[in-house]
């Protein structure tokens, strides 16, 4: 039940921040310190919950051989340029082959 | 195409996490923003701290509100449409609406992506999460990658356009992770959040 609570909080949270930046004043947007915040707020964010979600497990810190090659391969795919979803499945065909030669 | 694929890994994810599937299904459909769902899921499956899992998901459902500041001079929504629209205001309707040459395309170009993003991943959701409550252990398609590499592709663009930006994301990470064995899951994202401090400081 408490995960539902949870969900809730952030299906209404999530939309509400959607709504709130559309019926804002635009002159907010002039606001430098506005401005910078939310550039390198969701950097910071989003830098951190690859780290997270690539390197713990359960809490604790953990290193996954297939997961990280297959990062790797989809950091080579976005130097080459490759479109969204061959950075994608390039990234999971990665990982599932090292696991499976893994064992 | 890819949107799909992130959303089978969404609701792989989800269930993997020890969420349900209809609790899958009620985020990707009320929330619709990938990150925050991922957030939350992860931090939930990490067996974190609910209220420090559901306040990573909202800060980084925070950009949106700069997308729909950016994006409400161009669509001009008014009255019951804003409220639909507003939905709408993410990642990649963003990127794509801001990239139109006129107004009329912009509106144009914000419906259709809207419209088939919010088919596909709420489809592509309920067959990820479905299939991994049948299926079990998504690793074994490497679909435990797909969420970071998703979050990769979108930041990008940025890394690759400012140095200062990458110093920031590697020192986020580097946060992140030192915090980790300290902290319940999902504090240790909000905790990034530091690292903005220092180098606006800076």
């Amino acid at each position: 039940m408490t995960v539902w609570w949870a969900v809730a909080a952030v299906c209404a949270g999530c939309y509400a921040l959607k709504l709130a930046g559309l019926s804002a004043p635009q002159r907010v947007l002039d606001h430098p310190a506005v401005r910078r915040f939310a550039e390198l707020v969701p950097v910071a964010l989003l830098a951190a919950l690859i780290a997270v979600q690539m390197f713990s497990e359960r809490g604790a810190l953990a290193f996954d051989a297939p997961r990280t090659a297959g990062l790797a391969a989809a950091v080579v795919a976005l130097l080459l340029r490759a479109p969204f979803l061959a950075v994608l499945a390039s990234a999971a065909v990665v990982t599932a082959l090292v696991r499976v030669l893994l064992g | 195409m890819a949107v799909g694929l992130s959303g089978v890994a969404f609701g792989a994810a989800a269930v993997t996490a020890g969420l349900d599937v209809a609790q899958a299904c009620v985020l990707s459909l009320l929330t619709f923003t990938g990150a925050s769902q991922f957030a939350l899921a992860g931090a939930v499956g990490a067996g974190g701290d609910l209220v420090a899992a559901a306040a990573g998901a909202l800060l980084l459902g925070g950009r949106n509100t700069l997308y729909g500041l950016r994006l409400a001079g161009l669509l001009r929504p008014r009255g019951p449409r804003r409220l639909l629209y507003a939905q709408g205001v993410i990642d990649e309707t963003t990127a794509v609406t801001l990239a139109q040459p006129t107004e009329q395309a912009a509106r144009t170009a914000f419906t259709v992506t809207f419209a088939s993003l919010y088919v596909t991943w709420n489809l592509t959701t309920l067959a990820g999460a479905v299939g991994t409550s049948f299926l079990g252990d998504p690793g074994v398609l490497g679909l435990d990658v797909v969420g970071p590499a998703t979050f990769l592709a979108i930041l990008w663009p940025r890394l690759a356009a400012s140095a200062r930006l990458r110093t920031l994301a590697a020192a986020a990470a580097a946060v992140a992770l030192a915090a980790t064995p300290f902290f319940p899951p999902g504090v240790p994202v909000l905790l990034s959040a530091v690292a903005v401090l220092l180098v606006v400081i800076r």
